[in-house]
Order: structure tokens, then C-alpha cells, then sequence
């Protein structure tokens, strides 16, 4: 029924199963809409969050959905600035997962504030000392740059590319793709570190607190070079996923090669400059405050030193170590493990320092507080998942996602519709793929 | 040239009994919102809370002292560099470099949450509900301040509409200057035992600038660089040493436990 607008050279699952595929995301959003309109219309006393907890699972969410976003203007710098054109295979879905991620991260974030119709106040009112306004106003920007660079993809559909007018402008658009993926980067680079920043900066808050270069706590930087490092993986990650779930090969195996080489050395270079921040702080800047490291770890009932080796270790050499080496990835257990390990690490990264830097008691006459996140806000968490996989489902549908798609999956005569009553038209010649949708 | 004024105050725990009358003028004065049920008090508004310490020790040894909390108007580092006014990505928190004060402006606040975050004092607070007064109640309410609603951050303010009140009435009568006496928080007017004062901590008029400079006398968590406005005495050396965290080798004495 829909076949006119499925891209030509590929094959897609009939309507009526692809349908029944979006009813169970389709479910979960719908729980989600209904818990943010709850948040919206009544308040945030839906939540579990409270006066020691004002930052929560939401915030944590925005940073996580943010830092494996990264994945967008990393793969953008590679492809178009730094010319490593092995990426075309994945970049148009590199910015379709960083679109997802960026726009759940403004969803979460307009749910996340006490009166969401002050939102605008941070921007007009803007303190330009603070880091959340440089969030705000580089990741409103970044989020228009990634709208253009998904526009064109979009633009690729095979009727609205019938439009002249779109056709061309798709195309102009290509053209200069160069100047918002750069433009993309400077934005990452200000935002991630920003967003760094924000616990960085809380003097107020010693585990969270960390000395830095003028302005900038090193927490900064850290972040930046983590979203660049761990970006990367989670796009790996959804693309191995979307393979699974499509049963199809999908992106090119020295796409995915040469992105997890760059991940892998990347992450060993953070993880490197983790672990020296994590010992500079533990030793000279927590004890000047008056706290030991094990202060930080200890009598409570969840965060023990475990948290710190998990992400640090665990999370985080293991997984470098597994990328640089080409043997770890091209084993296909080896690589699903080092991007998933990727993925959680620096998640787990920017829990701690979200819940942990507030779990902390800093007078000596309190204790740890503890924080159980309430159905209303796990929803609304899982909301942003939800609408990823119905917005990436619709787009592998209808839009030449994967450029290569065609050339990697040749479809069998016997299974090839007839031309004028279905998408696909054959046969395609090897190393005829769809036309690259360069994001 | 004089000097701009620092109002802070000057807390002796020694004369505080934990009586709670602070918090309750308090409430009063600045219309701080209640709930029905206020047992969880990580949900409830106390702009000024006090905190009951003990030194830990089992019978006879035992001892107790009583610590209200207000905000600390923190100065930073350098003047104006409070934890929480520097995070507010909305000017909706301001410090004055005329009183020191720092203020929240409720109509810019929009909920961020990032000053209570930034503040290791606790002392601001989240509306999570709009106030809900008793019947009749908002007769009883205080026409000076007005009342905050849900979604934003409220916080001790130094009844600061006091300090407009007795600066217009100054201004009438000519003067520019404040006494000592024509300012002063509801908190300090209520103690009955006469523990807080409250003044210009630049004025050497006003007893805060002697007391401030009594060897007893400490601030909260002053290592962290917070510089807050809030001075405590007590003659008690393990209260002393509860104001702030000290690593084991540093030889200081246990920590404080609080209750409730």
C-alpha cells in the first residue's frame, strides 16, 4: 500500500507487519505522553524528586541521551571535515540517532522544570556565567544544525524527491553539509563541555567539584572528549541492533571497523585522563575540602568504591583495549561487548556525577539520602526510547537510510515485486546502491 | 567613603534551647507554604531549619546543641560568586553588593533546580505543590511578601521587604542610614532567648562585628570557599568542629549525628 514511498533497490516488511511492529513502542510512548502530561498539568510532585534530590533520573537521562548523541558530530567531523569518506555508509544514521538524542534530551528537559512556560526565561534573561545557560543555548543551536543535516535525508524520499524543487534543495543542502557539520562540532564541543561543567563548577558539592583551566572545571573537557570517544559506540551499538532486529547487513564491516578503531582510542586517551582527574581529585582537591576519598564511597547503602572501578575498569580500559586491537574488532562478541561496555560507562559517568554528587552529605550533620525514582519519571525516561525506535523504523522505511543497503543486501529476482505495484525495482547491479543520502 | 553594608548574623548556640520559635516566626512572616502532613521533611519548606546535633557519646557524656539553619547569603570566593547565584542560568538569583543580601526572584524562577543543587546548606527549597492555606488563613497572610507558586525555589531572604520598609521610612525622614534596630529578620526578633543577632557585619556599631570576632566563633563548611554570612559561637569545641569536615589525620574529634 505504502510501496511508493519505500526506497528503490530495497525490500521492506509488508504494511500491515510493520504496523503491528509500532504498536508496542507506540504503547510505551503513549505511557509516557500520559506521565508528561501528568508532570505538566499537575507538577513535579509526580515525582519521587524532593529538596535533596533537585536534580534526578530526568537530568542524568538529559546528560546520557546527550553524551552517546555524540555520536553525530564526532562521525560528521570524521566525514566531512576530516574527509573519511569510509563513513558515508553510516553518517546519514549517525545523525538520525544524534537527532533522536538531542530531541528527547529538549523533551525531557521542558518536562524537567518547575514552570514550563518560563522556559524561554533562559534565554532571555540568560546568566552568562552559568553552564546550564551554554547548554541551553548550544544545544537549541546544535539541534537546528542537526534538523538541517536530517532534513536532506528526508528530502531523499523517492516521492517528495520527485518535487524539482526539493530535489534541488536537497541537493544545495549536500553541498554544504561541510559547514554545519563543523558548525555542529564547535556547538558538541561547547554543549558536552558544559555540560561538564555543571557539576564541575559546584564548589558547593565536593565530589562533584573540580579544579580546572580558567573558566573551565576539567570535568569539562572530560565530558567533551567522552561524548566524542563513547558516541561513536552507541551508534555502533542501535546499527548492530537495527541489523538484528532487520535481519540485514546494513552498514559496510570497514565502517563499523574504522569507527570502533577511533572509539577505542579515543575512549583509552579519556580513560587515561579520567583516572589521572580521579586521582588529582581523590588526593589533593576532595582532602583540602576535608574529605577522603572513601567519604565519597562509603556508609551508604548503594554507592560503594564498586561504582568507581566499574566505570573506570570495567567500562572503561576493557573496552578501549578491546577497540584498538583489530582482532577484538573484528570478533563479532568482542565488538557487541566493548560497545555495550562503551555505552554504560559513560552513562554510568554521568550518574554519578548527577545522583552521587547529591547523595553525598556535605554538612557533618547529615546523612546519605537515598532516591527511588517514581513511575512518572521512569516513563517519561522511557519515552525518549520509545519515540527513537518509531522515528528510526519510520526512517529505515521510507527514507534511504543506509546507503548501502541495496549493494550489501542484492535482492533475489523471485522476491522482486513487480516495478509498477511495488518499491523495489531490479535487478541492482553490485556496487549500485541507493543514492547516498549524505547527511 | 563608607563602606557598603554586609548584613549577616551571629548565632550562639550555646543560648539556643531548640524551641523552634525561629522557624515558626519565620513561617509567619514570609508566608512559607505547609502541608497537611509535613513529616517528610525533604519535601517541606523550612527557610529557617533547626538541626539537632548530638557529639555522639552514650550517657552520661552525652550532649546535645540546637543549630538553625538560615541561608548563608554566601559571598564566594570573590565577592558575588555564591554557589547557587553563579549557577542561575535565569538571573533569577541575585547577590547585592550593596547589603550582600541574596535574593530569589520568584516570577523569573523557572524550576531548574541547579541552585539547590549547587547549595551544600540545603537551604533552598522547591514549591512542589502551590501553597495551600487554611480557611481564612489568607487574611493572616503577610501583605509584604508574596506568596510563591508551584515550580519555582524560595529561600531565606534576611526579610528583606523589612530592609525596603525601614529604607523608605529612613528615606522619608531624610536619613540614609540605617540603626541598628530599624532592620532586623523575624527570626532574631523571636528568639526568646536572645541567640540570634543580626546587623552589619561591616559596622562596627552593630554587635554582629564584635560578635563575629569571638574566638568561639565559626562559620558552616568555610573550607568549601562558600564565605556565607552566618556566623555561629559556641563554647563547645566538638559544635565547633561539626561546622566543618575534617579528614582523619587532621586529629579532629568525631563527627556530630544529627536527629530529626
Amino acid at each position: 500500500m505504502d510501496s511508493a514511498l519505500i526506497p528503490k533497490g530495497v525490500k521492506r516488511a509488508p504494511l500491515w507487519q510493520f504496523i503491528l511492529f509500532l504498536g508496542a513502542p507506540g504503547t510505551v510512548a503513549l505511557w509516557g505522553v500520559y506521565a508528561m502530561l501528568l508532570c505538566w498539568f499537575k507538577g513535579l510532585n509526580q515525582t519521587n524528586m524532593n529538596d535533596a534530590y533537585g536534580f534526578a533520573l530526568w537530568i542524568w537521562a538529559d546528560l546520557a541521551v546527550i553524551a552517546v548523541g555524540g555520536g553525530a558530530f564526532f562521525s560528521g567531523l570524521l566525514r566531512y571535515i576530516f574527509g573519511k569518506d569510509v563513513l558515508k555508509s553510516i553518517i546519514n544514521y549517525a545523525v538520525l540517532i544524534g537527532f533522536i538524542c538531542y530531541s528527547s534530551a529538549l523533551l525531557i528537559l521542558a518536562i524537567d522544570i518547575g514552570q514550563p512556560l518560563r522556559g524561554w526565561f533562559i534565554f532571555w534573561h540568560a546568566n552568562v556565567h552559568s553552564m546550564l545557560t551554554e547548554v541551553a543555548f548550544c544545544l537549541s543551536a546544535y539541534f537546528c544544525v542537526l534538523t538541517i543535516e536530517y532534513i536532506p535525508l528526508i528530502l531523499e524520499n523517492r516521492q517528495i524527491d520527485k518535487v524539482p524543487f526539493f530535489h534541488k534543495l536537497g541537493h544545495n543542502m549536500h553541498e554544504i553539509m561541510a559547514v554545519f557539520a563543523a558548525t555542529g562540532a564547535f556547538l558538541s564541543f561547547f554543549h558536552q563541555g558544559s555540560l561538564g561543567g555543571v557539576a564541575g563548577v559546584l564548589y558547593g558539592r565536593p565530589f562533584g567539584f573540580r579544579e580546572g583551566l580558567f573558566i573551565w572545571p576539567w570535568t569539562f573537557f572530560l565530558y567533551t572528549w567522552s561524548a566524542a570517544a563513547c558516541g561513536p559506540c552507541f551508534t555502533i551499538l542501535v546499527t548492530k541492533i537495527t541489523e538484528k532486529v532487520t535481519r540485514k547487513k546494513l552498514v559496510k564491516d570497514d565502517a563499523i571497523e574504522f569507527l570502533a578503531k577511533v572509539s577505542g582510542w579515543m575512549i583509552l586517551a579519556y580513560i587515561t585522563a579520567k583516572t589521572i582527574d580521579t586521582w588529582y581529585w581523590a588526593t589533593v582537591t576532595a582532602p583540602s575540602k576535608g574529605f577522603a576519598l572513601m567519604d565519597f564511597y562509603s556508609n551508604n547503602p548503594f554507592y560503594g568504591i564498586w561504582i568507581l572501578i566499574v566505570e573506570v575498569v570495567v567500562c572503561g580500559f576493557v573496552p578501549a583495549l578491546i577497540l584498538i586491537t583489530a582482532k577484538g574488532r573484528k570478533n563479532n562478541k568482542a565488538l557487541w561487548t566493548a560497545v555495550i561496555l562503551a555505552v554504560v560507562g559513560v552513562c554510568l559517568n554521568r550518574w554519578v556525577m548527577v545522583l552521587q554528587v547529591l547523595a553525598v552529605p556535605v554538612l557533618t550533620f547529615e546523612n546519605w539520602v537515598m532516591y527511588i525514582p517514581s513511575w512518572q519519571e521512569i516513563a517519561t525516561t522511557i519515552l525518549p526510547v520509545a519515540y527513537g525506535i518509531i522515528l528510526i523504523a519510520v526512517s529505515y522505511r521510507y527514507l534511504p537510510v543506509f546507503p548501502h543497503e541495496a549493494e550489501l543486501n542484492p535482492l533475489e529476482p523471485s522476491t522482486a515485486p513487480e516495478p509498477e505495484s511495488a518499491a523495489v525495482e531490479l535487478p541492482v547491479e553490485p556496487g549500485q546502491g541507493l543514492i547516498p543520502a549524505e547527511a | 567613603m563608607k563602606k557598603d553594608k554586609r548584613y549577616g548574623m551571629v548565632i550562639d548556640l550555646d543560648k539556643c534551647t531548640g524551641c523552634g520559635s525561629c522557624m515558626a516566626a519565620c513561617m509567619a512572616e514570609n508566608n512559607v507554604p505547609f502541608r497537611e502532613d509535613e513529616s517528610n521533611k525533604l519535601l517541606s519548606i523550612t527557610w529557617m531549619r533547626v538541626y539537632k546535633l548530638t557529639n555522639g557519646k552514650p550517657f552520661p557524656e552525652t550532649d546535645v546543641c540546637y543549630l538553625p539553619r538560615p541561608c548563608m547569603h554566601c559571598g564566594g570566593q570573590h565577592e558575588g560568586h555564591s554557589p547557587c547565584v553563579s549557577v542561575c542560568p535565569a538571573t533569577a538569583t541575585d547577590y547585592s553588593l550593596k547589603t550582600g543580601i541574596v535574593s530569589q526572584i520568584y516570577t523569573r524562577c523557572f524550576g531548574c533546580r541547579y541552585c539547590m543543587a549547587s547549595c551544600p546548606y540545603h537551604a533552598r527549597y522547591f514549591n512542589w505543590w502551590d501553597p495551600v492555606w487554611p480557611d481564612g488563613m489568607e487574611k493572616y497572610l503577610n501583605p509584604k511578601v508574596s506568596p510563591r507558586m508551584r515550580g519555582v525555589v524560595e529561600k531565606c531572604s534576611f526579610c528583606f521587604h523589612r530592609y525596603q520598609l525601614a529604607k523608605e521610612k529612613a528615606y522619608i525622614q531624610g536619613r540614609r542610614e540605617l540603626a541598628e534596630d530599624e532592620y532586623q529578620t523575624s527570626c532574631t526578633q523571636a528568639c526568646p532567648a536572645g541567640a540570634i543577632t543580626f546587623g552589619d557585619l561591616n559596622n562596627h556599631k552593630h554587635s554582629v562585628y564584635k560578635d563575629k570576632k569571638n574566638p568561639n566563633a565559626f562559620r558552616l563548611l568555610e573550607r568549601l570557599g562558600t564565605n556565607p554570612k552566618v556566623y555561629y559561637i559556641s563554647s563547645r569545641a566538638w559544635v565547633r568542629r561539626a561546622g566543618d569536615n575534617y579528614l582523619r589525620n587532621e586529629a579532629k574529634p568525631a563527627k556530630a549525628v544529627q536527629h530529626g
